[in-house]
């Protein structure tokens, strides 16, 4: 059963594109119209340091576009899972990066999946897309919007300029949905 | 009109102002309204208008005033601490009579306060927003499509009652995404026969000024640049009213804490309680008559503020004594969560309630 | 009868209404030095001149072209804007020291710098007047004023600032000279530096300043003719007449060009240029 209500959290180092992953996810939601926002942690923290964004699909209009009771929580480093992991909804949704990751925390009433997606972006020539290969594994879990739309989605988000990541990133998405 | 896209507020905000025909922008860099003097810079060259940072808040706001005064559609934006800056230019606008728009994206404060979202500064841009008896009109959009729109309105009200117009955003708005459908490019500009465009030995010169030696002059002026707030007054009061009709709890929210308040308020209906919520669009001219038409029904009412409680003056001047006036606010850049805002409600409601 | 000959009238670019300067105040002079540059250039309509706070506030009224006036020190931004929105127009502000050169200084040296196509008339009286004669930025040392009664202190308030020297250094600057009123050949020589600034605009040269060292009789307390004398004894030898910069004398059209010389040996100036 398709779960479409999303209140997402998506966490990690600056640079590991969870803003691009979250922008990808409401670009979904935008194509199908429906109700999204999209809002970054912003701050001196430019590099390196930990970059967050809340993401909201809705069939309401959205109220606060900040998400501090997450569904679903993606999460790309330690301090990521450490911080936001307590703030998830009971029956939420946790997708967490287990090749950043080396102390998982634990809990029993949300859904927790490990995805080497670092690892994997890198066995399969597409270093920097582990972002991606997380979004794909959010719709494998949600469905949160129709397949194509997905694609599409991240067809208008990657820029005309860099054309040529379009191609890795569908292969990201494609991983990711089957894992 | 053009297809929906994803949008940043700052970012919305900055094309649609192009669109509303603004071909000059003086800017200072300062977080949380980057974006928006980023996409100045990056479209102005393409437009055939002109990006300038300027040296600091005051000079941009004074390159505002020159361009005003020069006859163009011109703008600058800025954050909390830089705003309180382009104070003085703003003062010397009004007193002038010169169009011209100014963005805040709020922050924190005082001081250097935060970067995150706040709208503390409601008594500065209402009341206070530089030396002597003047107003500029405030719009306070609550959405990126409204930060787009609202830009348009800006300009034209601006060129209408030549005065200094602020849209009075913040943080969230400015850095959230939502889709957007940008308004289309505007036709015909007003003509500006005041303007100080060289007399071409055509008519007598003009001047831009806001010094009256003579007393009785200044009085005159002030006089009737008040006639010009009472139409404002009467004509430009907006509103948005969300689930109104048997309100007893009367929920007053702008901007972002109006999303909140909004998520609250559908929460507290599902508990049985009769909230309804009033946004004011126009900060001034404050919505008085809109909020006087929730007398009939209200018990109480609660102004939802990201502050130590501004707007809440405003609410009371209209209510007046017999009906409590309550605040709910967090404050320093802190969002408060809707259910937060529930939790007053339901408070109000148990005082007053019966 | 002899055919009546007009031999001197009053310059198109000023107005009728007299003006409220002081006996012996030269403002009057270079008022007159301004409109007259003007006239010959045949721009009194295409003139847009933006008056500061100080003594010369008043300057809208006596100038005939379009007038902005300024708040304290903002005159160069506002001239900024306004040469941008009409780059066809000659754009000037008059400025006294206060204005300029303390509360205006960061407004004057980032217009100098950008090259901003418009020129400034800088009266430089080592004075505020219109408030009562305070102590300017460019008082001399042991000067007395109303806020130094026991002469300048340069260990308390420090040195004046010397504009003309100051602003030459920057490369948006096409043209730089210091000038004064103390004879009839002095103001001769103002007029010719004035017009040459308003020249340089309208050719695009790049940023323009005269600075015009002049008297305040009234607040220096002194006569008319003993002011003359004081700043010929005291400010001429501390604010040297010249040219402290034009582009086209040191050989090139414009301040971008004599800028770009300046820069030769670093690639990411010169890139693409070649």
């Amino acid at each position: 059963m398709a779960q479409r209500e999303l209140s997402i959290v998506l966490s990690g180092f600056g640079g590991q594109g969870l803003l691009f992953a979250g922008k990808v996810i409401a670009q979904a939601g935008l194509l199908e119209d429906r109700h999204v926002s999209w809002l970054p942690s912003y701050g001196p923290e430019m590099r390196g340091g930990t970059a967050s964004c809340s993401v909201v699909l809705s069939d309401e209009p959205v109220g606060s576009p900040l998400v501090t009771a997450p569904n679903v929580l993606i999460a790309m480093n330690q301090p990521s899972i450490d911080k936001f992991i307590g703030e998830v909804e009971s029956g939420g949704l946790v997708l967490a990066d287990s090749s950043m990751i080396q102390d998982m925390p634990t809990r029993d009433d949300v859904t927790i999946h490990t995805v080497p997606a670092t690892n994997l972006a890198y066995e399969n020539g597409f270093k920097t897309l582990a972002n991606i290969i997380l979004t794909g594994k959010l719709f494998a879990e949600t469905e949160f919007c129709e397949k194509q739309t997905l694609l599409d989605a991240v067809a208008k988000c990657v820029p005309p300029k860099k054309q040529e990541l379009l191609e890795p990133n569908l292969k990201a998405l494609e991983l990711g949905m089957s894992l | 009109m053009g297809e929906k896209v994803l949008m940043k507020g700052n970012e919305a905000l900055a094309a649609a102002a192009v669109r509303a025909g603004c071909r000059f922008y003086f800017g200072y860099p300062i977080t949380p309204q980057t974006e928006l003097a980023a996409y100045m810079s990056k479209i102005m060259p393409k437009v055939g208008g002109t990006f300038l940072q300027a040296e600091s808040e005051i000079s941009a706001i004074n390159m505002l005033y020159g361009a005003a005064a020069a006859g163009a559609r011109a703008m600058t934006s800025s954050s909390s601490p830089g705003v309180s800056l382009k104070g003085e230019g703003i003062s010397y606008m009004a007193g002038a009579d010169l169009p011209g728009v100014i963005v805040n994206v709020e922050r924190g404060g005082p001081g250097l306060g935060s970067i995150q979202p706040s709208q503390q500064d409601y008594w500065q841009a209402t009341r206070a927003m530089g030396h002597g008896d003047f107003f500029q009109i405030v719009y306070a959009p609550n959405t990126v499509q409204e930060m787009a729109d609202m830009i348009f309105t800006a300009f034209e009200k601006a060129d209408e009652y030549l005065t200094p117009v602020m849209i009075l955003a913040d943080g969230l708005l400015g850095q959230m995404m939502e889709p957007v459908e940008l308004p289309d490019e505007i036709g015909e500009l007003p003509e500006k026969p005041w303007a100080t465009t060289g007399t071409k030995g055509k008519r007598e010169h003009n001047i831009a000024n806001s010094l009256y030696l003579q007393s009785n002059e200044l009085e005159a002026k002030l006089l009737e640049r008040a006639k010009r707030y009472e139409i404002i007054l009467d004509k430009e009061q907006q509103s948005e009213g969300f689930m109104l009709d048997d309100a007893e709890i009367v929920l007053v929210a702008f901007g972002a804490s109006s999303r909140i308040a909004r998520s609250a308020v559908v929460k507290a209906r599902e508990e049985g309680i009769k909230v309804g919520l009033l946004r004011p669009i126009t900060l001034w001219p404050f919505p008085a008559k809109a909020l006087e038409a929730t007398l009939g029904t209200a018990k109480a009412y609660l102004s939802v503020e990201m502050n130590m409680g501004q707007m809440v003056d405003d609410v009371r001047l209209v209510v007046g004594k017999d009906v409590p006036v309550e605040h709910f606010g967090r404050t320093g850049g802190i969002i408060p969560t809707p259910d937060e805002v529930l939790e007053a409600i339901r408070s109000l409601n148990a005082k007053v309630g019966e | 009868m002899a055919e009546e000959q007009v031999v001197f009238e009053r310059p198109k670019t000023l107005t009728t209404k007299p003006t409220h300067y002081c006996p012996g105040c030269a403002h009057g002079i270079v008022h007159r030095l301004v409109a007259e540059s003007i006239d010959e250039l045949g721009k009194d309509g295409d003139a847009v001149g933006v008056a500061p706070v100080g003594c010369s506030v008043l300057a809208y009224d006596y100038f005939s072209c379009d007038m902005i006036e300024a708040a304290h020190g903002r005159a160069p931004s506002v001239a900024t804007a306004v040469k941008r929105v009409h780059p066809e127009n000659l754009v000037f502000s008059y400025q006294g020291d206060g204005d300029l050169a303390s509360i205006g200084m960061a407004e004057t040296v980032h217009a100098a710098t950008r090259g901003e196509n418009i020129t400034v008339i800088f009266y430089n009286n080592a004075i505020y007047g219109m408030t009562g004669g305070q102590m300017a930025p460019t008082t001399l040392p042991n000067q007395v004023t109303q806020t130094s009664p026991y002469g300048r202190n340069t260990k308390e308030a420090g040195y004046p600032v010397r504009i003309c020297e100051l602003l030459a250094t920057l490369d948006g600057v096409a043209y730089a000279e210091r000038v004064t009123i103390d004879k009839p050949s002095s103001v001769r020589k103002a007029k010719k530096a004035i017009k040459k600034a308003f020249e340089y605009q309208m050719e695009g040269r790049g940023y323009t300043i005269v600075e015009i060292v002049g008297t305040c009789p009234t607040n220096w307390g002194m006569t008319p003719k003993d002011a003359i004398g004081w700043l010929e004894e005291n400010m001429l030898p501390y604010y040297p007449l010249g040219v402290y910069r034009d582009c086209v004398e040191e050989g090139f059209e414009t301040a971008a060009e004599a800028a770009l010389a300046r820069a030769k040996d670093v690639p990411i100036v010169t890139g693409g240029v070649a």
